[in-house]
């Protein structure tokens, strides 16, 4: 027989370590899927040239910033399937106000500080508004959130296509001189200020905001709350009605900045068919990032995590020369994987 | 170990089973011969579970023996050892609700004709094991959905009777049984041992262990630290044995001053029920509510506590006579602790710390902030003072063992520091050792503390345990389908009493 050893973890110290395990795992994942680019990528295709570099951080703001207020609507027990389409109504909506006025004689070209401005709050308006509508229909109608989404994401696509007319949306080639279309534009080198596009950096503050604001705040405990047991949280007198709405407003305003983001990653035009399907996208960087679809289990620099690994693997995929189809199959292998491994650590522990 | 009446069907030597680097099982004897009811005793967390895993194989054992029949037992799954004859009745039933009775009795082991599933058989089998386990009016064709959760309970034994168990283990199977489904319950564990099957019987109720049981084994920390006949034995002595110290007094009660009256319930009817509640709660007193499940007892303090609507009537709480959502009696000094902490009570997978401040995160931080380290320390006293077995405030509340479990619902309102505590069914499931706490919480909190400043409080308990509500409370009322009768004092009431009136045999009281 064995010798005993029935020494209890130091208090707390178990649970934090924890944490930190967890943590360097995803990290670990993180650095293992691109050194597999960097390896595995021919010389010639440049995967670590600066050019894809700055490329990959352009499409990691967009995706991390949705991510965000995904993660708090996975943490809320929610989902949001409308956020690929709230995003291209957002990028339809910031080209459509630079794009006021009749031909020649825009009104951006008259107001180059007031209406980029404009355009940032109709954009957000527009998103927030859908959020909050799909807040209000979870709430009052009681039908699960996949399925509101699941129509909104169709009306949100509906109005951006109505908004463009179905056409691309060219606003006037001053705007290309405006801040809002150089929010993506890299740095001159990384060693010179601000040393990131400053969409990166804005990524980067929301994502510091919005964690601090989940644990730090009476909202952000009542979002874990009904996401962890809804009744428990009725019982308590958490205003769930209340808190949901919000939680849907804040997911649909951070699709809105992503929306605005991938304006200028498209070269400041509006597409109305652009983003089909990147909800996916969002919603896989927040379940790599070990949020729990069940809910009450997500944290945003888990996201961030998975944002970085999608956006990984979508270039290297592309950089590799792989087929579309290769692509795909890998980025679900590795969102089942993903989860299977959270899935595993869980049961462990108990 | 063999005996000349019955030999040992089933024996369990120096069984372990680790975690990580902790021990659930430090060293398991038993013995159980065919054609017994064996009692498991032992406190939530003894390891009584973990043992039946091991039994039933959904864990492997790490260190030990087991035979079954004299030939060693290795299950390697659950079906395995239900193929060897070893089934499990675990507490939450396991049936799949939209399918049919037959279907779920033979799941897994369904006879066929080559690829085809043998319907006549299927029905002619289960119409056997629901005939034996009493279930003669039940059709096979019956959705589960459609039983009561008696009736249920009786389709999972007939699934162990259809497979020829020779071990059933029963774990808590009255938990949630009415008086006269019990009987009927017990009635079937009998014919099943004349029948030479070995019932292993797991319970925390002492009372049905004696009616039942022939022998007995004691749990403790993951040992077996007892055993013996139960009829030799006093129950005393088995608490004893299960808690590692003598139980003093189970239900204290100090003498308390009864204050002016802080809830009044006018004839109270919700949805459908209750039908007629009026009710006075005043400060330092304990009322009990007793009657039959399904009486309604559950919805009067929902409805009070404003999760449920109510339809008629009045409750006054201080000075407040509009009904109110929940909140607003959180905000009026009311805290209800659920009857059910799995799925409403408690956030399972949230920290003691959330779980414990959620009806009252203002004062953690200024605005509308709240500091973790702040929740911790608002959680501290009570963890020790209760106390709550845990590791720190920041474990999930799943971890914790059920007694835990419902101390940390308890202190949710020790925490909102509410003048008027609703209790549904506060102690059931748990092990004798936190109900003394939780007994010896109630008296504290109704006598109040002047040195502290803390008046005494009022709690409103509804309980279908008779002994602990004739031991803590002040007054009893009973509830018969949804209307309330009137409360009178403890001294009037007996055992025998309280369950005349709850099956509504008590004609005076309704006339009274």
């Amino acid at each position: 027989m064995n010798k005993e050893k029935t020494s209890q973890p130091v208090p707390s110290a178990g649970r934090k370590k924890n944490r930190i395990v967890e943590l360097a795992g995803r990290l670990a994942a993180l650095v293992a899927v691109y050194l597999f680019f960097v390896i595995l990528t021919p010389v010639g295709k440049g995967f670590t040239s600066d050019a894809n570099t700055q490329l990959m951080l352009q499409d990691i703001a967009v995706v991390a910033m949705a991510a965000i207020g995904m993660t708090i609507i996975i943490i809320a027990g929610g989902i949001d399937l409308s956020a690929g389409s709230v995003i291209a109504l957002s990028m339809i909506t910031t080209a459509y106000v630079l794009n006021l006025g009749p031909e020649g004689n825009k009104l951006v070209v008259q107001h180059p500080t007031l209406m980029p401005v404009l355009a940032v709050l109709a954009a957000s308006g527009v998103a927030g508004a859908v959020g909050l509508l799909n807040g209000a229909l979870v709430t009052c109608l009681r039908i699960v959130p996949f399925i509101i989404t699941l129509g909104t994401m169709q009306m949100a696509r509906g109005l951006a296509k109505l908004v463009a007319q179905e056409q691309n949306i060219y606003p006037p080639a001053e705007v290309q001189d405006l801040w809002i279309a150089k929010l993506l534009d890299p740095a001159r080198t990384v060693f010179t200020f601000p040393f990131l596009p400053i969409a990166v950096w804005l990524v980067i503050l929301a994502a510091i905001l919005t964690a601090l604001f989940l644990r730090y705040t009476r909202l952000g405990r009542h979002i874990f709350a009904i996401g962890s047991n809804e009744k428990t949280a009725v019982l308590c007198g958490v205003p769930v009605k209340y808190t949901k709405v919000m939680v849907y407003l804040i997911g649909g305003l951070f699709s809105g900045f992503a929306g605005i983001l991938f304006f200028a990653r498209l070269g400041s035009i509006g597409q109305p068919t652009e983003a089909i399907g990147y909800e996916l996208f969002v919603i896989a960087a927040a379940v790599i990032g070990g949020a729990s679809l069940l809910g009450g289990r997500g944290t945003i620099l888990g996201t961030m995590i998975g944002a970085l690994i999608i956006t990984i693997l979508r270039n290297g995929g592309v950089k590799m020369g792989w087929p579309q189809y290769t692509q795909e199959i890998v980025m679900g292998a590795v969102i089942i994987l993903a989860v299977a491994i959270d899935n595993l650590r869980n049961r462990k522990r108990h | 170990m063999s005996s000349p009446e019955a030999a040992a069907l089933l024996t369990m030597q120096g069984v372990q089973k680790r975690f990580g680097a902790t021990y659930a099982l430090k060293g398991v004897n038993l013995t159980v011969r065919a054609g017994e009811v064996h009692a498991l005793i032992g406190e939530n967390g003894a390891g009584k579970s973990t043992l039946m895993k091991t039994l039933s194989g959904a864990y492997t054992a790490d260190a030990g023996e087991m035979t079954l029949e004299g030939k060693p037992y290795r299950p390697r799954h659950p079906l395995h050892a239900r193929s060897l004859g070893v089934c499990m009745i675990y507490q939450e039933l396991a049936l799949a609700p939209h399918l049919s009775v037959m279907e779920n009795i033979l799941l897994g082991i369904e006879p066929t004709f080559g690829p085809l599933l043998n319907w006549p058989e299927i029905r002619s089998t289960s119409r056997r094991a629901l005939d034996e386990v009493g279930l003669a009016e039940v059709a096979p064709e019956t959705l589960v959905e459609d039983l009561s959760i008696a009736e249920q309970q009786l389709v999972e034994i007939a699934r162990a009777v259809a497979v020829g168990c020779k071990l059933l283990v029963l774990d808590e199977p009255t938990s949630s049984l009415t008086q006269k489904d019990v009987r009927k319950l017990f009635a079937l564990v009998h014919r099943l041992k004349d029948k030479g099957i070995a019932v292993i019987y797991i319970s925390h109720a002492l009372e049905e262990i004696e009616e039942l049981c022939t022998r007995f084994t004691v749990m403790r920390d993951g040992e077996t630290v007892g055993h013996g006949v139960v009829a030799d034995v006093p129950v005393p002595q088995i608490i004893a044995l299960m808690v590692g110290r003598a139980v003093e007094d189970l239900y204290p009660r100090s003498p308390r001053t009864v204050g002016e009256p802080i809830v009044e319930v006018r004839e109270l009817a919700g949805a459908k029920f209750p039908r007629s509640a009026s009710l006075t709660l005043r400060r330092g007193e304990v009322v009990g509510i007793a009657g039959l499940i399904g009486a309604g007892r559950t919805e009067m303090l929902r409805a009070i506590f404003g999760l449920d609507p109510q339809k008629s009537g009045e409750v006054r709480v201080g000075k407040n006579s509009a009904p109110a959502s929940p909140g607003g009696r959180w905000n009026q000094g009311v805290g209800l602790v659920s009857e059910d902490r799995k799925s409403e009570g408690l956030a399972q997978n949230l920290s003691i710390a959330d779980n414990l401040t959620l009806s009252k995160l203002h004062g953690l931080g200024p605005w509308r902030f709240v500091f973790p380290s702040r929740q911790h320390a608002a959680c501290e006293p009570w963890i020790t003072a209760f106390p709550i077995k845990c590791q720190s405030a920041d474990q999930p509340v799943e971890d914790l063992s059920g007694g835990n479990q419902q101390k940390v619902a308890i202190a949710r309102l020790l925490h909102h520091d509410c003048d008027v505590l609703l209790l549904d069914e506060p102690t059931r499931g748990i092990d004798v050792g936190s109900k003394a706490q939780i007994y010896a919480w109630i008296d504290r909190l109704a006598l109040g503390d002047s040195s502290r400043h803390q008046p005494p409080k009022a709690v409103l308990v509804v309980s279908s345990y008779l002994p602990e509500l004739l031991g803590i409370c002040d007054r009893i009322a009973v509830m018969t389908r949804g209307v309330l009768g009137e409360a009178r004092p403890v001294a009037d009431w007996t055992e025998h009493s309280l369950m005349m009136a709850a099956t509504g045999q008590d004609h005076l009281q309704s006339s009274a």
